[in-house]
């Protein structure tokens, strides 16, 4: 049997299962409906009362639980539904036994005000810890535990795929969702694993989370227009919207897919991650590490800047953060930036945090599936500083083969992926 | 691929006993006795850290307040860890050296907490009362101290280690899967160079809570972690370890003093049931070949019910004469630094000449087995 190799003689590593939700819905078809039409999914949030606060709007998704829940649970719930649709397409293993590892990025949890508050009524005197520690000792809090434990959702991922091996729940903040594809390509690239089953999924719009953010004062205050307030590139961008869902990849060593007669959705074909050790939450303001995360994608790929067809953005809409990735970009692609599109789904799902690089890696397969660009919408005020073709507010026909993914994070976090078309001689 | 032998040539830990290699060695070779304090979050014993002069890896307070405790904890580790492979000035290296942290995260304000859930219960609109108080007593930088990818952040922005870095959590497993994916990929030639470690604060309430919400806390005195059988549970303690991995070759061209040999490092997750922690564990262990008889045992063992017993069995099976060790009759149990704690306890042990070879292995509170085994470089 032939076995097909990369430039640097490893496996090749193939897509053959997608599945996605946002705020604009659930699967692929919905959602790729939503964007080619340049819809937003951000909204006014009703989850929770937002008096007092200086953003009100949000991508969250409001379609999947009627009663309350909590973050894991929301996050468990996108990550099942997203899985379930790319290992449906996928067709690999059988129900219930994915024959590969799990890759998760999920977001940091910890026990949420409403459970503190339920044990709080059982505290007779002063509401401090040790009251909540006596409450914790009776026992009738037990399913709290694996709730808030931080491998929580993972574990019941891994139950209910089959996935073999010991999965692992990764953050790498907002490139988590880059992460967990770059883990399984390497896994596979290793021959760890035949199979890798990537997911990034957020569903932690609460409260203190919003206000987390807002202290920082990252995210968009414009709340009037909630639509309208994701505007990347743009000269009025003022923050980021927070946005949920999950994004899920079956992955697959290529010569595997091949030899079940799997359907090649494309190549993850290279992958790059930098530190950067400037500052917390800002960038090096040379943009040198996600310049180098670019070059070091490109590379492993044995792919050179001319090879790249379309940026699938960051572009979160922060005045720092397009800012920078137009300048590294032009660092990397030089006078091509002109002309080279780079449009950012963030302006019309908002930015999907932990979730965020695997949302984003399954609306570029789907970019290049379809011959299609999604828009940047809302860019009516372009920023001169930073001149781009940012496909504005239309999609676009473009012939698309190859894809350059960004993701940057607070904590110095810079991971791009280049994903491609299948080949086109198997 | 060609796997590539693995080696520690760092290794930075600190924990109740103190810093460094030697405070460890000696109580590895005592066998103890540990610092325990049974009064400060009395019913709850705890191993709490001994005090560490954070200036000298940590130089700027600025740095230091912009952290929690587990992130200093997790940075001065590493600091230690980089200074022990002779890595600390060499820009070059820290600038390809790739970073694994097992981590938690969310320390909480408890006082912030206890307010607003006193408040909340005489509220008449608890939702705005919750936003209003936390707008105003929450302090902007404590999310960045509490975010779990943060010790890594705080690691590269310290010691300029401007490598990629990766965050793994979920509780003791995420300590396990961290070495065994550093370990990966030195041995399949993806990287020559890893830190990877993992650090925990054990005095928190708020953690206290989460284990207590399971029951898997023991109280009152201190009982060592194989002698727990009427009282089973855990007894935490805060430590951190990180240790520097490289390829035997490239520690070699560097003229650099190996530790020890990481051989294997396995990890797997059974479906909790009786029985299954003995069967992953005896099973991780299998793979790695046989033990030698006056081999080390380092166990990352909870004393939590049940799983202690079975790993007890695991180790007995795989190796019946090997001396055995529990990391938290030493320094406590650290979640997610459990098993770098352990496994830098046995490479500490190894290059201490106590053992020729060792064997460590650990199961999760709740979830995760893994097993590594280290021999004399």
């Amino acid at each position: 049997m032939t076995t097909h190799r990369d430039t640097k003689g490893r496996p090749l590593v193939a897509v053959t299962g997608l599945g996605v939700v946002t705020s604009l819905g659930q699967g692929k078809e919905t959602n790729w409906q939503a964007l080619t039409a340049g819809k937003s999914g951000i909204h006014r949030i009703d989850r929770f009362p937002t008096e007092g606060l200086k953003t009100s709007i949000g991508g969250t998704v409001d379609f999947l639980f009627d009663g309350p829940f909590t973050a894991p649970q929301l996050s468990e719930k996108l990550a099942t539904l997203a899985a379930e649709e790319a290992v449906g397409q996928s067709g690999i293993g059988s129900a219930g036994d994915f024959p590969g590892e799990l890759f998760m990025a999920v977001p940091p949890v910890e026990m949420e005000w409403p459970q503190k508050q339920e044990m709080a009524q059982a505290v007779s005197g002063e509401v401090d810890y040790d009251g909540l520690l006596r409450a914790a000792a009776t026992g009738k809090y037990r399913a709290m535990h694996e709730l808030f434990v931080f491998g929580g959702v993972a574990d019941h991922i891994a139950d209910r795929f089959g996935t073999k091996g010991s999965p692992i729940s990764l953050s790498t903040a907002c490139s988590s969702g880059a992460t967990a594809i770059q883990m399984g390509v390497e896994a596979i690239r290793r021959g760890d694993t035949q199979a890798a089953l990537c997911i990034g999924t957020d569903g932690s719009i609460h409260a203190e989370a919003l206000i987390r953010f807002s202290l920082l004062s990252a995210l968009s205050t414009q709340n009037d227009l909630p639509e309208s307030a994701a505007k990347p590139f743009s000269k009025n961008r003022d923050g980021f919207v927070m946005g949920e869902g999950a994004g899920a990849l079956v992955l697959e060593d290529y010569d595997h897919a091949l030899a079940r007669g799997a359907t090649i959705l494309g190549i993850v074909a290279g992958c790059g991650e930098r530190g950067d050790g400037f500052h917390r939450t800002r960038s090096s303001p040379d943009g040198k590490p996600a310049i180098l995360a670019m070059q070091d994608a490109l590379a492993d790929a044995g792919l050179t800047p001319d090879d790249v067809d379309y940026i699938n953005a960051h572009g979160t809409s922060t005045p720092e953060n397009d800012k920078m990735e137009a300048m590294s970009c032009a660092a990397v692609f030089g006078e091509r930036m002109a002309s080279l599109p780079i449009s950012s789904n963030k302006s019309m799902i908002g930015h999907t945090l932990t979730a965020a690089g695997a949302v984003e890696a399954v609306i570029s397969f789907m970019t290049i599936a379809n011959g299609t660009i999604p828009p940047t919408i809302n860019y009516v005020n372009p920023d001169p500083a930073i001149a781009l073709d940012v496909v504005p507010n239309t999609a676009r026909k473009a012939k698309v083969r190859t894809v350059i993914s960004n993701s940057f994070g607070f904590g110095g976090q810079n991971t791009c992926l280049v994903l491609m078309a299948p080949p086109e001689a198997a | 691929m060609n796997r590539r032998d693995v080696v520690i040539t760092g290794i930075g830990i600190a924990s109740s006993l103190g810093e460094g290699v030697e405070a460890h060695a000696a109580a590895l070779a005592a066998g103890g006795p540990p610092v325990v304090d049974t009064e400060s979050f009395k019913p709850y014993p705890l191993h709490p850290l001994a005090a560490l002069e954070l200036d000298k890896q940590i130089p700027k307070k600025s740095d230091q307040r912009q952290m929690e405790p587990w992130q200093r904890l997790g940075v001065y580790a590493a600091g230690l860890a980089l200074d022990s492979a002779g890595l600390k000035d060499d820009a070059e290296a820290k600038n390809a050296l790739q970073v694994i942290v097992a981590a938690g995260g969310g320390e909480r304000d408890h006082a912030v907490d206890a307010a607003i859930l006193e408040g909340l219960r005489g509220a008449n609109e608890p939702g705005t009362f919750l936003n209003e108080r936390l707008m105003s007593d929450l302090r902007p930088t404590l999310f960045l101290a509490q975010l779990s990818n943060l010790l890594a952040g705080n690691i590269a922005i310290v010691h300029g280690v401007t490598g990629p870095s990766r965050t793994f959590m979920g509780e003791e497993q995420a300590g396990v899967d961290a070495i065994r994916t550093a370990h990966a990929r030195i041995a399949s030639g993806q990287s020559d160079l890893m830190l990877v470690g993992g650090a925990y604060n054990a005095e928190r309430r708020d953690m206290l809570l989460l284990f207590e919400l399971g029951g898997y806390l023991h109280r009152d005195d201190f009982k060592p972690v194989f002698a727990r059988e009427n009282a089973p549970g855990l007894i935490t303690g805060s430590a951190g370890a990180f240790l520097v991995l490289e390829s035997a070759e490239r520690a070699a061209a560097r003229g650099a003093k190996a530790y020890a040999k990481l051989s294997h490092m396995g990890a797997t997750r059974s479906r909790r049931a009786a029985g299954t922690v003995q069967s992953a564990l005896t099973q991780l262990l299998g793979s790695f070949g046989p033990v030698a008889t006056e081999a080390l045992a380092i166990s990352a063992a909870t004393g939590c019910a049940g799983i202690t017993g079975e790993e007890a069995a695991a180790i007995a099976a795989a190796a019946p004469s090997a001396k055995r060790i529990a990391t938290g009759d030493l320094v406590g149990h650290g979640v997610e630094a459990a098993f770098p704690v352990s496994v830098a306890l046995a490479a500490i042990a190894l290059s201490a000449g106590q053992a020729k070879e060792a064997i460590v292995t650990g199961a999760g509170h709740w979830r995760g087995e893994g097993a590594a085994h280290l021999v004399q470089a």
